[in-house]
């Protein structure tokens, strides 16, 4: 029932809706840019994550590593978990993991003295960025619109920034010789689609928030709750936070 | 688990990206502005003693300081895009910065300095010369054959002029290689103030120990008698400077220590495995506690000429040996704990690689043979009269 | 007289100082013809960078897509827990099939993988979400035995 009627969809309705929305799916879609409704200037794009709603699974890196081609063992995104033992009498280091930067997700974890809990990570698109200050060309950049992006035709590969990134989110590309990294789906979210990660995310944990948007819900999340972001001592305005992250996650 | 990898790495962070490649290029930066301020410390602060090495120490210095860009060059992932460092220099990139610094150093001070001492020699060539080598000297003459001793006085003031400007340029040259590791805020073993002071300091330590070592060298396979005043003044003057560097060695270590600050767990627990070789044995005694050990017994008591010479040589050979373990420690050392202070690394050097043991060494025969080709060309024996300030 | 003599004695010295400037001068010719075009427009960057990050091909072609044909799965996904779910988070990357359905028909996923991944036991996931150790819950049976994925209340 179901198959005859999504066949009878894909031959009648195709043309029905090519005829109608025909333009806009091809933009959404294809490769050919847009008329170009989108201007730099009116976003100003961040993520928001709730550490209390990421169950693990690794569907972010798999959808990551699909839409971006991202090359075997390198991660634009990754999830780590972190045991955090009872501390009775000495401080105890963190337990963490992140086996293949859980593009299959984790092996399941039976209870522990503690807690435990699962971090995603991804390129803070930093507003003060350590690794757009260190490039020595100008191949790395903070875009008009707020995202951290490598010009892969002008990187000279000398990995200067990798070093001065704090959270590990920058790697060369074994192939194209120059540096890469996340792009917060920036051939997405600028054609209205949000980032492959948080399309991805069964729970809800990831969100693309535009900080320009007023209407946008990051403006009620950061007044109603209290949020972080990764090692806010190194001063980098990062633009990823964090809702209920735990003070031991580095 | 990952191979190699003990803890937690953040996964991007398992590959180390800068190679011994980038061990080499601090290392022979440092040579070259070590070696130059030797050559000053004649010129500028009258020490007469080191006359007999003030050439060969400029010839050093320019044979480092070709191929100093080298191991940059390699490591780059697109090497043909380099000069992209020239059109649209990053204005805060500290790397950025260093090629106009290299650029600055290499025409306007190490260039025109050799040029300047040695215009006499060069015109005499031109004309006694036939050949190739005629149509060199002719070249480097730049179409002046005006030696008179009026231009020469002139030679002499303006050569002045280019070493007092070269000394600030060469502190300038290896303290903005410091910086470039030193204000990595991300990096807590990199992210020191004194990074670019301790740079200097041993950069002074290693290129005077370079001079002196090439010296006796030199002087062996001609045949001819050292200058012992030369030697131990030279000795005299790597033990100062390997002194404050030492000082300043200790004083970052001592610092880091009792901050005990969130990365210092991680740090110490690395200088004690994966660095132990390297950093305590290397660096800090077989490189730098030995031979302060062997300089300093010639400060307080006399010894033989050949026993000098061989306490010398060993000393210099050994510090060489110590602030290139330094220079390892300083970036190997420096990529091998995570930056989430839960996990290590290891650096696997690879063997034949445009990145391996075999470029490396390449690498570092290169600037004696550039070094031999500049001897053969501006010998840098005759000139035993002193400048007069 | 004393001016015309340095003068003279120093005129060997302008020729460096001319070899300097003329590579200088051509550095700057060699410069302005070969410095990326508008290079600094935004920033100190190639603004054509912007347009070819985005020039990259869309694998994931959206919920908003995908609902645009296949409105009777959404509507029974709306009623239930995975109202919030995206097609594609199971289904898998689907832009090429919303271009052209015909051509690039969609596999189902394998059940027995793809549940689990959500849906096992596992200390470090949050307590209010759904889990249970497949191994004891269900004997081995497939999990839509039972629940039906798309709404997968009993």
């Amino acid at each position: 029932m179901d198959i005859s009627r999504r066949d009878i969809f894909t031959v009648g309705g195709k043309l029905l809706i090519l005829a109608s929305v025909g333009a806009t799916l091809k933009q959404i879609t294809g490769a050919e840019p847009p008329s170009d409704a989108y201007r730099l200037a009116d976003h100003w794009w961040g993520m928001i994550i709730d550490i209390d709603k990421c169950i693990g699974c690794g569907n972010c890196v798999r959808a990551c590593s699909k839409e971006n081609n991202v090359p075997e063992g390198f991660f634009r995104t990754w999830v780590e978990r972190y045991q955090i033992e009872d501390q009775i009498k000495e401080v105890k280091q963190p337990r963490v993991e992140s086996p293949n930067g859980a593009i299959d997700g984790f092996p399941p974890l039976a209870p522990i003295d503690g807690k435990s809990f699962y971090v995603p990570k991804l390129c803070n698109h930093c507003a003060d960025s350590p690794c757009v200050q260190v490039c020595p060309v100008g191949a790395t950049f903070v875009s008009p619109d707020g995202v951290v992006l490598v010009d892969q035709t002008y990187c000279l590969g000398c990995r200067y920034c990798v070093q001065a990134c704090p959270y590990g989110c920058r790697y060369l590309h074994p192939e194209t010789q120059t540096v890469d990294k996340c792009t917060l789906c920036y051939h997405r979210i600028t054609k209205g689609l949000t980032t492959a990660c948080c399309e991805n995310c069964p729970t809800g944990a990831r969100l693309l928030v535009d900080f320009k948007n007023p209407k946008d819900p990051v403006h009620e999340i950061l007044r109603t709750n209290k949020v972080q972001v990764l090692k806010p001592y190194m001063a980098t305005g990062a633009k990823v936070y964090y809702e209920n992250l735990d003070g031991a996650v580095r | 688990m990952i191979p190699g990898v003990d803890g937690f790495m953040y996964p991007n962070e398992v590959e180390l990206q800068w190679s011994v490649l980038i061990v080499l290029y601090p290392y022979i930066t440092g040579l070259v502005a070590g070696a130059f301020i030797l050559a000053s410390l004649e010129r500028v602060f009258n020490v007469a003693a080191v006359r007999p090495t003030y050439r060969l120490a400029l010839l050093t210095a320019l044979a480092f300081l070709l191929v100093a860009p080298l191991p940059l060059q390699l490591h780059l992932g697109h090497p043909e895009r380099s000069l992209e460092m020239y059109l649209t220099p990053h204005t805060s990139s500290a790397m950025a910065m260093f090629g106009f610094v290299y650029l600055w150093y290499l025409t306007v001070v190490l260039l025109l300095e050799i040029w300047l001492e040695y215009r006499t020699e060069i015109v005499g060539l031109a004309q006694s010369t036939r050949g190739l080598k005629r149509w060199i000297y002719r070249a480097l003459t730049l179409g002046s054959y005006d030696v008179s001793p009026a231009a020469r006085r002139m030679d002499e003031k303006v050569g002045y002029a280019v070493t007092v400007i070269g000394v600030p340029s060469a502190f300038l040259l290896h303290g903005y290689v410091g910086f470039i590791f030193g204000s990595v805020k991300a990096n807590p073993w990199w992210s020191t103030p004194l990074m670019p002071v301790v740079f200097l300091f041993s950069a002074m330590v290693s290129g005077i120990a370079a001079v002196m070592v090439l010296y006796v060298v030199c002087m062996k396979l001609r045949k001819t008698a050292i200058d012992m005043r030369c030697l131990d003044t030279i000795a005299r003057y790597l033990f100062y400077t390997f002194v404050i560097d030492f000082t300043l060695e200790m004083l970052d270590l001592i610092h880091r220590t009792y901050e005990s600050d969130e990365s210092f767990r991680s740090l110490d627990f690395m200088v004690h495995t994966r660095l132990l070789f390297s950093h305590v044995i290397l660096q800090i005694f077989l490189g730098t506690l030995v031979p302060l050990f062997l300089l300093a017994a010639n400060q307080l008591w006399r010894y033989t000429e050949g026993t000098r010479k061989a306490m010398y040589m060993t000393a210099g050979a050994l510090t060489l040996v110590g602030i290139f373990a330094m220079r390892w420690n300083v970036v190997i050392g420096g990529q091998l704990f995570s930056k989430s202070f839960l996990g290590y690394t290891s650096y696997k050097m690879q063997l034949a690689s445009r990145e391996g043991l075999v470029a490396a060494v390449l690498l570092m025969i290169l600037p004696f043979v550039i070094f031999f080709v500049l001897v053969k060309l501006l010998p840098p024996w005759q000139g035993g009269k002193a400048h007069e300030a | 007289m004393v001016v015309r003599r340095l003068f003279r004695d120093s005129a060997h010295l302008v020729r460096p100082a001319l070899v300097l400037v003329a590579c200088m001068a051509l550095f700057l010719v060699v410069r302005s013809a070969i410095i990326p075009k508008a290079f600094g427009q935004y920033g100190h960057y190639r603004p054509g960078a912007l347009d070819l990050v985005r020039q990259h091909p869309i694998a994931f072609a959206g919920q908003d897509t995908c609902v645009m044909c296949h409105d009777d799965q959404a509507t029974v996904r709306a009623a239930g827990k995975h109202a919030h779910v995206a097609c594609e988070a199971c289904h898998g990357p689907l832009a090429q099939h919303a271009d052209d359905p015909a051509a690039h028909v969609p596999k189902l996923p394998d059940v027995a993988d793809l549940c689990r991944r959500c849906h096992e036991k596992d200390a470090a996931k949050p307590r209010n979400f759904p889990q249970v150790a497949t191994a004891e819950h269900s004997s081995g049976m497939a999990c839509n035995t039972c629940h039906q994925p798309h709404n997968p209340h009993l």
